[in-house]
């Protein structure tokens, strides 16, 4: 078999999804956010939401998420991509509305945005990308850094006298009525990434119904920032990120008690 | 014609609605009006003034540091205020409270007994109603018939059954109105 | 004729809007200008022409939720008083670098800081210099009435649309918490869906469909190459605007020998000081700056041309003088410009204006 034979249309065994765009990704080899986009790419193609749906970068390392999937975008300044979903939801109620958004993003500068939005119930999805450091500027640490975890604010690990605690802002905002449905999900292996785009349907769909704000946290790598290898960071992400921050659904209103709003 | 009127008492005298009748009265006048207030913490039991203009033609400053007319209801206004009476304007007071009556001959001064008639009428409310009836006998600058149509665009119609009353009281201003003489 | 009403300017604002078919209004309380969003909660628009109306938890949430919808070639404002413009800086900045048309509204209040609650124009070089980072302009439109505060919500969203820009009405608390007879405009529809995917599809976020690329609103640009481009472009913009949209009256100009310039509350306490000059026999007249920013530069100087000196009136430590000082320089004409104002929510009077006249101006 040559390779004209392999490209043949009838020995096509993967496609990218059509709304992925054919824009290199700059994100570092190994990092979690490019499976996130595919799959985000890949739901809303299923769902066929491609025309009415409008994503809302942050800022941090998913700010050019513009770049790679085909639907229209707005970029928001840092933290503020729920208000920024929130004057687009509101104002074009039959759209589908998500953020994208790190942890220094979304929970740091921009705990108050998520959270009023959480609690208002906007009927928008929010998908959080949690890595425990700000990958864009360069390793910092994040609310979300793990106790003792070496950062480059915190060389000798974080100290929770100097630093504070590490924050679980998603057990947060499954306290608020206003959300639907809060989940906590992973990409490192075949398995996870088929579960985690399962709750991403899941959550768009939601929007789609009007139920509330549904809220996807992926626990990711970064592991140019913890400076590690990509094989190495999974492990150390299941070590040490998962018994801190476990996976799975924390609220889903179809089966717990139904929600106040929406 | 241009009347350029401050009123100033406590907060809850009704000092902002008197003007603000006053000024509905006017557009119904087809006349300009500015209301212009003191706003702030001070409208919470402290003094609150009010500046009301009523002109044939396009008002200028809402701001002003000289009045036609001053309508004062309490001793703090009194001493802010009786300066700034234009010479040969009018000082409209009542004396309830007032310990140090207008002491100036350059400017025309009245009294009205608001406080005791409103209570005689038995509704110290329409207390601000009798000190406007006082001042239009002085400055008839609108007529009764236009402050009736003033009420009725100013008050939300659950209130129009106090018109009549609103009207008897501002009847009964311009009754009691007394000019004090010149020493 | 349109309805005539007594209204306090923060009250017309929001009338102004659900009749002028604004599509939303975010904000946060604070004085003076709370009747706004009170104004607008009251009138419940969402029952009759479909605006939203909401409370955010901050300054900083409502910019971007203007961001958001404003990107969606939606009609929206918000209104503060100056401490909360101040934390709108940064959305105002993100606005402008993705050329959102929107409406912003200063009520000004006494600073710096948390200062004090009455009306104040200290806010004048936040409003035409920038107030948030980069180079950028806000279209700025001084109402000196309250009938202007009706009037100018329709301009400022005019002027916004036409330049893809933001405008702002800078005003302060006593036009806000005056009364005056005002002729509110005729109600028009909101803009339907399709309008908007006609008028604004090319740019704004309503959904991406077949046939054009993907919108993206964005002020990132990590090209500086591009950026430059980006910034170019810009001023072009402003220097059109500059051109086009200047607006300013002249009252008692013909004869006057001595200017008062002055904007908002502050021209209107100068027209009473030209009643009280002119009394006494000084021919003096008033220029009005209606844009602050594009600045009457034009006006200034051929004022300066046959004018003995100017008297820049603000209610604050002389912002504006300035931008005159600057108009009159650059058309190279050397005239005595002097400054006469009051600071921290105090108002000239129309008296203290005349005497500054005299003892600047004219004694010299």
């Amino acid at each position: 078999m040559n390779i004209s034979d392999i490209i043949k249309p009838e020995n096509l065994v993967y496609e990218k999804s059509k709304l992925q765009l054919n824009t290199i990704m700059h994100y570092c080899p190994g990092c979690s956010n490019g499976v996130v986009h595919k799959l985000i790419s890949e739901v809303l193609e299923e769902l066929g939401l491609q025309e009415r749906t409008i994503g809302v970068s942050p800022v941090g390392c998913g700010v050019f998420a513009y770049n790679y999937i085909d639907i229209d975008w707005q970029e928001a300044a840092h933290g503020r991509a729920p208000a920024v979903a929130t004057g687009i939801v509101r104002t074009n109620p039959d759209k589908i509305v998500f953020t994208y958004q790190g942890d220094g993003d979304l929970a740091s500068i921009g705990a108050a945005e998520i959270l009023h939005a959480c609690n208002r119930g906007e009927n928008i999805v929010v998908v959080f990308i949690n890595n425990g450091i700000y990958g864009m500027t360069g390793g910092q640490m994040a609310p979300t850094t793990l106790e003792g975890q070496v950062t480059s604010t915190t060389p000798f690990g974080r100290n929770i006298d100097l630093n504070g605690y590490p924050m679980k802002i998603t057990e947060l905002i499954a306290q608020l009525p206003g959300t639907s449905y809060v989940t906590r999900q992973s990409v490192q292996t075949a398995a996870a990434v088929r579960k985690c785009k399962n709750a991403l349907r899941k959550a768009f769909q939601n929007v789609d119904q009007k139920k509330g704000t549904s809220f996807v946290e992926v626990v990711s790598t970064c592991n140019s920032g913890w400076k590690m290898s990509p094989v190495q960071a999974n492990k150390w992400m299941e070590e040490n990120m998962f018994p801190f921050y476990p996976l799975g659904d924390m609220k889903d209103s179809e089966k717990n008690a139904p929600v106040s709003k929406n | 014609m241009t009347e350029e009127i401050i009123i100033a008492g406590f907060g809850g005298q009704g000092v902002l609605s008197m003007g603000k009748i006053l000024a509905y009265s006017g557009i119904m006048e087809d006349k300009e009006v500015t209301w212009f207030p003191s706003y702030g913490p001070e409208m919470r039991g402290g003094t609150a003034n009010v500046t009301v203009i009523v002109s044939d033609g396009r008002i200028s400053s809402p701001v002003l540091h000289e009045y036609d007319t001053a309508i004062i209801l309490n001793q703090q206004s009194m001493d802010k205020f009786e300066q700034a009476v234009k010479p040969g304007g009018v000082l409209i007071y009542d004396p309830n409270g007032i310990i140090r009556p207008p002491k100036r001959t350059d400017i025309n001064i009245y009294k009205v007994e608001g406080t005791r008639a409103a209570i005689e009428m038995g509704n110290p409310k329409v207390f601000n109603m009798i000190v406007l009836g006082g001042y239009l006998k002085v400055k008839p600058v609108v007529t009764l018939q236009n402050v009736e149509r003033g009420l009725e665009k100013s008050l939300p119609p659950r209130y129009h059954n106090m018109i009549p009353l609103n009207l008897t009281a501002i009847r009964k201003g311009g009754e009691i109105l007394e000019a004090m003489p010149k020493p | 004729m349109g309805e005539l009403r007594l209204m306090k300017g923060n009250e017309v604002l929001a009338e102004a809007a659900v009749r002028c078919g604004c599509d939303g209004y975010f904000g946060y309380p604070i004085t003076p200008q709370s009747e706004v969003m009170e104004t607008l909660m009251e009138l419940q628009p969402w029952t009759t022409t479909g605006m939203v109306v909401l409370q955010a938890e901050s300054e900083v949430a409502s910019i971007n939720m203007l961001y958001g919808a404003a990107a969606t070639g939606k009609k929206v404002m918000t209104s503060s008083s100056s401490p909360g413009i101040s934390l709108m800086a940064e959305g105002i900045s993100y606005i402008a670098g993705a050329e959102l048309p929107c409406l912003i509204v200063n009520v000004q209040r006494g600073g710096p800081g948390l200062g004090t609650i009455q009306p104040s124009q200290a806010d004048y070089f936040q409003a035409v210099k920038g107030g948030g980072h980069g180079d950028y302009k806000l279209i700025v439109l001084a109402p000196a009435s309250v009938q202007e505060m009706n009037d100018f919500v329709e301009l400022a969203f005019e002027l916004a649309f036409k330049y893809r820009n933001p405008a702002m009405i800078l005003t302060d608390g006593a036009i806000g918490q005056m009364m005056e007879k005002v002729e509110l405009s005729d109600h028009k529809p909101r803009w339907t869906s399709e309008e908007v995917r006609q008028k604004w599809g090319s740019w704004a976020t309503v959904g991406k469909v077949p046939g054009r690329p993907h919108n993206v609103i964005t002020s990132l640009e990590l090209d500086s190459g591009k950026m430059e481009v980006n910034n170019l472009r810009f001023q072009e913009k402003y220097r059109k605007m500059e051109a086009e949209e200047v607006r300013f009256e002249e009252i008692m100009c013909e004869d006057a020998e001595y200017i008062l310039i002055a904007f908002g509350t502050s021209s209107r306490i100068c027209q009473k000081s030209i009643e009280l000059a002119r009394a006494k026999g000084i021919k003096v007249g008033l220029l009005r700056p209606i844009t602050l920013y594009p600045f009457p530069r034009q006006a200034v100087a051929n004022l300066a041309r046959r004018a003995k000196g100017f008297l820049v009136v603000e209610m604050s430590a002389g912002q504006m003088i300035e931008d005159v000082k600057l108009a009159a320089f650059d058309a190279g004409l050397s005239l005595p410009v002097e400054y006469f104002g009051r600071m921290g929510g105090i108002l000239p009077s129309p008296g203290e204006v005349v005497e500054a006249l005299e003892e600047k101006l004219i004694k010299k």
